[in-house]
C-alpha cells in the first residue's frame, strides 16, 4: 500500500528530498510557526505604505469627485477600467490551477494551488475596488444589486453587460473564497493541533471549524472539491467572457469584435500564471520551500505561459486582419492609425504590448530558460507589464480619438490620484499576501501528503528498484492493493 | 454521550488497510478513522456509504437557475416593465449570464453550507481529538467499546495488526461549543468512573 498508485518513472518527482509525512508537516506547517524574518517586515511595511497612499488617493476621489482623475468626455474609462480588467485577469490563475487542473488530474497543482487561490482572492478584491469607486458616488454603489427598494422600485437593467459583470465578479469571488477555505481547513487543523501558545490554539481552533480529519469528512470534502471544481471551471471562463462583453457588446471600433471572449480568457490565464510565478518564486525562497515548488512546477507553469502567450499573439494578429478584411473604415482606422502606427500618440503602448506578450515568452521554447528561476522571474514581471499594456491599448486607443476629429487633441494621461489608486491596490494585494503567508500555510500540506508516495523523490527511487526487479510481480501486487 | 474508546494509531496506510479489514472481520465496531490526508478507498474499506453531497449541489443549482430566471422575468415583465430600446420584456438570451452565475453561486454556497452542516463544522465548534498527530502523520483508528467488549483484548488485537500507539480513552462522541485554548469537557470525571 505504500505505493498506492503506479506512476511512471519518466515523470520527474514533484517533491524533492527525503521526506515522510511528518517532514512535510514540519516544512510547510512549521514555516508558519516561526517568527517572520526581516524580509517579511520590510515587505509588509512597503505594502502598507503603498496601501496608505492608495487610501488617500481614493479619499481624494470620493471627497472631490471623479474630476480628481484625468478621465474626460472622450476617454471616460481610463486607468480605472484598465486596472480592473488587469487585476481580474490575474485572478484567473488560481481557479484555473485548482479547478481545471484538478479535473485533469494534474498532480503538480498541489504544490502551487494554495498560493494561487489566495492570490486569486486578493486580486479580485483589488479589481473590485476600481468599478466601485469609478461609479462616482460610492456610497450608493449598492444600487447595482437588484433589491426591492422604495424608489419605485428602480431595478437594474438585466440586458446590460455591466450588470452581468457585477454578478460574475461577485460570484467568482464567493466561489473562490469557498474553494480556498474548504481546502485550507485540514491544514488549519494541523496548525491547531501543533499550537503551543494560548492565542494560536484559540485562533486556529476558531479557523479550523472543528475539523478532525475523519474518513467521512474527507470523503465529503473531496466530493465538495470535485463539484466546486466542476462549477468553477465554466465560471472562470465565464467571468472574463462577461468582462469582455463590457466592450464587445458596444459599437466602438476596436471593441466591437467577436474574438474578445476567448482572447480575454487566454490573456487572463497568461497574466495570472505570470503573477503566480512572481509570488511563488519569492515565497519558495523566503520560506525555504524549494523541495515543494520544484523546477518541474516552474517549468509546467512556464509552458502554460508560452501557450497562452502564443494564443494571445494569434488573437492580436487575427483582430488586425479582420479589421482590414471587414472593409469598415472606422474599424480599420482604429487598428491602423490608433494602434499599429508606431508614431501615433499611443504607438509605444501597442509595441510595448507586442514585445512583452508575444515576443518575450517565445524564449520559453528553450527548456534551459524554462527551468531558470531568475529568468522566469523577470519574464513573469515583463508579462504582467505587457498584459497591463494590452488592457490599456484595448481601452484607451479605441476611444481617445472620437468620431469627431475636434475631439482628437485629448491625449489622456493619468493624474497622480489615478496612479495612487493603482499603487494602493498593489499595497492591498501584497499586504493581504504577506499576512496570508504569515498566518496560513502557503502550500496545501494535506494534498502534498496524498501524493507523497507516488511523486516523492525518495519513494520514486524505491519504486524504480521494485519495478526493475520484477515488473509483473510489481504490477499485480500494486494493482491488488490499489483501491 | 460519553463513551469508552480504544485508540490505535498507524504509521503507514499499507498497514492500515489490512488492519481495517481484520478489525471489521473480528466484529469490532470502528467508530472512526482519522487521517492527515484523504486516503482513497478507505471509505469503501470501512463500508461507508457514498456521499450524496453532489446531489444536493445539483438541487441548489436548479434553485439558483429558477431564482434567476424567475426573478428577472418578474422584475422585467410584471413588477416594472420598462421599455429599453424596444427590447422584449423577457429576453432569455440576455438572462443567460446571470442565470448561470446564480446557478453556480447557489450550488457552491449551498453545498459548502451542507458540507459544514453534515460534518458539524463551524467556528466555535469543539470536538474530542483522539490523537493530535492524526492531523500530522498518523492514521488513528478509534474502536468503540460496548458492554460486551474487552478493552484489553482490543488493544492486543490492534497491536497484532501493526498499530504503533495504543491507548483507551473516555470521550464525548459529539461536538459542543468551546474554545481550543481551554480544557473544556461536557462531562465530569466522576461520570467517567461510573461508566468504567
Amino acid at each position: 500500500m505504500s505505493l498506492l498508485k503506479y506512476e511512471s518513472q519518466l515523470r520527474e518527482p514533484l517533491i524533492d528530498g527525503d521526506k515522510n509525512y511528518h517532514q512535510v508537516t514540519e516544512d510547510i506547517i512549521g514555516a508558519v510557526e516561526i517568527r517572520p524574518g526581516r524580509a517579511w517586515w520590510i515587505g509588509l511595511c512597503i505594502a502598507l505604505a503603498l496601501l496608505l497612499f492608495g487610501v488617500y488617493s481614493v479619499y481624494r476621489e470620493v471627497a472631490y469627485g471623479i474630476g480628481q482623475w484625468n478621465v474626460h468626455r472622450t476617454v471616460g474609462w481610463g486607468w480605472a477600467i484598465t486596472n480592473f480588467v488587469w487585476w481580474i485577469g490575474i485572478g484567473h490563475a488560481g481557479t484555473l490551477i485548482s479547478a481545471i487542473l484538478l479535473l485533469f488530474g494534474q498532480k503538480w497543482r498541489t504544490g502551487v494551488n494554495r498560493a494561487a487561490e489566495a492570490m486569486t482572492i486578493f486580486a479580485v478584491m483589488c479589481a473590485g475596488m476600481f468599478p466601485i469607486f469609478h461609479v462616482g458616488r460610492v456610497w450608493v454603489a449598492f444600487y447595482l444589486f437588484p433589491y426591492p427598494n422604495s424608489r419605485g422600485p428602480v431595478w437594474p437593467n438585466f440586458n446590460s453587460a455591466l450588470l452581468w459583470d457585477v454578478f460574475a465578479v461577485s460570484t467568482y469571488f464567493t466561489i473562490s473564497v469557498l474553494f480556498w477555505y474548504t481546502g485550507l481547513l485540514p491544514d488549519v487543523a494541523s496548525l491547531r493541533d501543533r499550537a503551543k501558545t494560548k492565542f494560536r490554539k484559540m485562533f486556529y481552533g476558531l479557523c479550523s471549524f472543528g475539523w478532525t480529519g475523519s474518513t467521512k469528512h474527507w470523503q465529503r470534502q473531496e466530493s465538495l472539491a470535485l463539484v466546486l471544481a466542476g462549477l468553477a471551471t465554466p465560471l472562470v471562463l465565464s467571468v472574463h467572457t462577461v468582462v469582455s462583453f463590457d466592450f464587445a457588446t458596444s459599437v466602438i471600433p476596436g471593441w466591437h469584435t467577436t474574438i474578445f471572449p476567448p482572447y480575454f480568457v487566454a490573456g487572463a490565464v497568461f497574466s495570472g500564471f505570470a503573477m503566480v510565478q512572481t509570488l511563488l518564486l519569492i515565497t519558495r525562497k523566503i520560506l525555504h520551500l524549494e523541495d515543494y515548488v520544484t523546477y518541474g512546477h516552474i517549468e509546467a507553469m512556464n509552458k502554460i505561459i508560452l501557450v497562452t502567450g502564443s494564443i494571445v499573439g494569434c488573437a492580436y494578429l487575427s483582430e488586425l486582419f479582420v479589421s482590414w478584411y471587414s472593409m469598415n473604415t472606422y474599424e480599420w482606422w482604429a487598428y491602423r492609425e490608433n494602434r499599429a502606427n508606431i508614431f501615433s500618440p499611443y504607438g509605444w503602448a501597442y509595441y510595448g504590448m507586442i514585445f512583452c506578450n508575444v515576443i518575450s515568452p517565445q524564449l520559453f521554447w528553450s527548456r534551459k530558460l524554462r527551468r531558470n528561476v531568475t529568468f522566469t522571474f523577470f519574464l513573469a514581471v515583463l508579462v504582467n507589464v505587457g498584459m497591463w499594456f494590452e488592457r490599456f491599448v484595448i481601452f484607451v486607443t479605441s476611444i481617445y480619438r472620437d468620431y469627431l476629429p475636434s475631439s482628437w487633441a485629448t491625449y489622456y494621461s493619468p493624474s497622480i490620484w489615478e496612479i495612487g489608486f493603482y499603487l494602493g491596490t498593489f499595497g492591498l494585494f501584497f499586504t493581504c499576501y504577506f499576512l496570508f503567508a504569515k498566518f496560513f500555510p502557503v502550500i496545501a500540506a494535506a494534498e502534498i501528503k496524498a501524493i507523497l508516495k507516488t511523486s516523492g523523490e525518495n519513494y520514486k527511487a524505491k519504486m524504480s528498484d521494485l519495478e526493475e526487479m520484477d515488473t509483473n510481480k510489481f504490477y499485480t501486487e500494486e494493482m491488488e492493493h490499489a483501491h | 454521550m460519553i463513551k469508552k474508546f480504544v485508540v490505535g494509531s498507524f504509521e503507514d496506510e499499507k498497514v492500515l488497510f489490512p488492519a481495517v479489514k481484520n478489525v471489521r472481520r473480528a466484529g469490532y465496531k470502528i467508530h472512526e478513522v482519522y487521517t492527515p490526508f484523504p486516503i482513497h478507498g478507505l471509505d469503501k474499506a470501512l463500508g461507508l456509504r457514498e456521499t450524496s453531497l453532489h446531489t444536493m449541489g445539483f438541487i441548489y443549482g436548479l434553485l439558483g437557475t429558477a431564482t434567476a430566471i424567475g426573478g428577472m422575468g418578474w422584475i422585467f415583465g410584471v413588477d416594472w416593465p420598462l421599455d429599453i430600446g424596444g427590447k422584449p420584456h423577457f429576453p432569455l438570451p440576455a438572462f443567460i449570464p446571470i442565470a448561470f452565475e446564480l446557478t453556480v453561486l447557489f450550488s457552491g454556497v449551498g453545498m459548502t453550507w451542507t458540507f459544514c452542516w453534515l460534518c458539524k463544522m463551524m467556528p466555535g465548534v469543539k470536538k474530542h481529538h483522539f490523537n493530535l498527530r492524526s492531523t500530522d502523520d498518523l492514521m488513528t483508528m478509534v474502536i468503540e467499546c460496548t458492554e460486551h467488549s474487552n478493552a484489553g483484548e482490543i488493544e492486543n488485537f490492534l497491536k497484532e495488526n501493526g498499530a504503533i500507539e495504543i491507548n483507551t480513552q473516555f470521550a464525548e462522541e459529539g461536538w459542543w461549543f468551546g474554545r481550543y485554548d481551554k480544557d473544556q469537557k461536557l462531562y465530569r470525571t466522576e461520570e467517567v468512573g461510573a461508566v468504567d
